[in-house]
């Protein structure tokens, strides 16, 4: 504790974090097929390698593609096996205690949206179910999230919109205001977010976290150039296994302070998300006539 | 350094007081604390009414940290085989374990009179809470078999705390048992912790007796609230629920009717103010226990 009076408390919408910087992987092999910087990757497999974790909850690939899975991957072929954003849920979450069980880890990472860390501190706190979880929690990474999408949008949107097959898309994407669609033969689709809109999951929408706040490190890739990523390391733990991993030589990095967009354009979207959600919770308030919708934060 | 003592240091850190402290009143502080440990005890009881006793061994599943609690915070004054207290005496905090048979005379009695005697009155496990396995009896067990009818502790009484979930875990217990401690033995502001930590729990008393699988379809899905992060499958203790395209999948046959599901969901209920100090909150409870 002696280290949570240098938190640096920002302006709360980026939540407490101690250094941030920009960064990207040194192994060719994980960037290959990253979404960006491949942070989670790496990090994932240097904690793996020192024992930091024995093994980490990621979105695997599921029966349909696109149609993330989780899997708890214990090896560095298993973590490469689920490289890149697929844009809908896994509900990672949901392996949390069977990593411990069935899997046997003792020290457990996991990659998670802005909710799913909600969900992970939550769970340590008041673990009705999750026993023996709590303490078992090794390594928690965050990925920025604006909203998520149900397996059957991502079909609608890659198929119909763009029609594009699913099972040809090489890569999805959501940037510069648009959502891009890339194939295996190079077809570039892209649509505006005025289309996608109104496919994202509900439940994202009274969300107010837009960096994972709680993660021991999150990432994303706005605030970045391409091919990097911003790195928030929020708290001692964090700050413990970045260190190691940069001075491993995992990463290279640049202060964020000297790349564009940086942290200006995370701000302002963080702020975007937080206030358009705050309405939509204000509105369910009012909701029906007389009735309102219920409000999960007290 | 007692509980106390080390949360009102993690809850000072950017306090002045946190800066005036020197070591030497620190030294006295401690010391003062430590003499009047005993005395500052709460009172709990394990009051065991129609369950399998998996809730009062999940709560000895702390093993060590439960012998902490016993030495260091509470004083257990009423329990069955722990304690040779045949009646149930005057108490701070009830643990009632099991919900409570109404064809049995002595269990109705013995649920009201741990109202009468207790402060506190929380209700461990899903069968106090809800009925929870208990809701599925029929009656025609050896050798009561007249005994069929099993309400929540809550139909026959007012219940201040639930801690849902089949067993609740050794860990939801032991965070409990702290709060209720701070609650009754703090300062001002541990008070002011242990009140919003506990809140949602006496929220959920406050609630109802009834709980299912079913709440996360209509108090999460339905409202427009899930966002598949899957805590639920993780809760559950019979397996029962599985995603589909990233929402919940209750086998409602299976559910036994514990709570755990809907108590742990992030959007039933969620406290930025006590989740957001979690490494402080955790810090200090494991702490203490060492």
């Amino acid at each position: 504790m002696e280290h949570s009076s240098e938190v640096k408390e920002m302006a709360n919408e980026l939540g407490n974090y101690k250094t941030c910087v920009s960064a990207r992987s040194t192994d060719k092999e994980i960037l290959k097929c990253s979404q960006d910087g491949g942070i989670v990757t790496q990090l994932f497999a240097f904690a793996l390698e020192e024992g930091i974790i024995d093994g980490a909850i990621v979105a695997g690939p599921g029966e349909e593609p696109w149609r993330p899975q989780p899997m708890v991957a214990m090896s560095k072929d298993e973590l490469l096996a689920a490289r890149g954003t697929k844009y809908n849920i896994s509900p990672n979450v949901s392996f949390i205690k069977e990593a411990t069980r069935s899997f046997g880890l003792d020290k457990v990472g996991i990659v998670g949206t802005p909710c799913q860390m909600q969900a992970i501190r939550k769970g340590m706190l008041y673990p009705f179910g999750w026993r023996d979880v709590p303490d078992k929690i090794a390594l928690a990474l965050g990925i920025f999230c604006m909203e998520n999408f149900p397996y059957q949008s991502i079909v609608q949107l890659v198929e119909d919109h763009a029609g594009q097959k699913l099972e040809n898309v090489s890569k999805m994407n959501i940037g510069k205001g648009k959502f891009w669609v890339y194939t295996d033969r190079g077809a570039v689709v892209d649509l505006p977010l005025k289309v996608t809109h109104k496919y994202e999951q509900p439940g994202c929408h009274v969300c107010l976290d837009y960096v994972a706040n709680l993660a021991d490190i999150s990432t994303g890739s706005v605030g970045s150039p391409d091919g990097w990523s911003t790195v928030f390391v929020r708290n001692a733990k964090g700050e413990t296994v970045w260190t190691k991993a940069v001075a491993a030589g995992c990463f290279e990095t640049k202060p964020i302070e000297q790349v564009k967009p940086g942290l200006e354009l995370v701000t302002k979207l963080a702020n975007e998300k937080i206030t358009k959600n705050q309405k939509t919770i204000a509105g369910r308030a009012s909701f029906g006539a007389g009735k309102a919708l219920r409000n999960p934060y007290i | 350094m007692g509980l106390l003592g080390l949360l009102s240091k993690l809850f000072h850190k950017s306090g002045s007081s946190a800066k005036s402290d020197t070591g030497a009143v620190k030294m006295v502080e401690s010391k003062r604390k430590e003499e009047k440990s005993v005395a500052d005890k709460i009172t709990v009881g394990h009051v065991h009414m129609s369950g399998c006793t998996g809730c009062l061994v999940s709560l000895a599943d702390n093993y060590g940290g439960l012998l902490t609690i016993l030495d260091r915070y509470a004083d257990l004054v009423y329990g069955l085989t722990l304690a040779d207290v045949r009646h149930i005496p005057k108490m701070d905090v009830a643990l009632v374990e099991g919900s409570c048979c109404i064809n049995d005379k002595c269990s109705v009695d013995e649920i009201k009179e741990t109202r009468e005697k207790a402060a506190v009155v929380v209700a461990v496990g899903g069968c106090a809470c809800y009925g929870n396995i208990t809701r599925f009896c029929r009656g025609g067990q050896q050798n009561q078999p007249q005994h069929e009818s099993f309400l929540p502790i809550g139909d026959l009484i007012k219940v201040d705390v639930y801690i849902p979930g089949c067993a609740p875990t050794p860990q939801m217990i032991r965070n409990v048992c702290v709060m209720a401690y701070l609650l009754l033995k703090g300062n001002a502001e541990q008070k002011a912790l242990a009140t919003s930590y506990l809140k949602p729990l006496m929220d959920l008393a406050a609630k109802g007796t009834e709980a299912c699988f079913c709440n996360l379809m209509t108090e999460v899905i339905n409202q427009g609230l899930c966002m598949g992060c899957g805590s639920c499958a993780a809760a559950c203790p019979v397996r029962a629920i599985t995603h589909e395209y990233g929402k919940p999948q209750g086998q409602r046959d299976l559910c036994i009717k514990c709570g755990a599901c809907y108590a742990q969901c992030p959007r039933s209920f969620y406290s930025f103010d006590v989740v957001n100090n979690y490494e402080a909150i955790l810090g200090a409870i494991n702490g203490a226990l060492q």
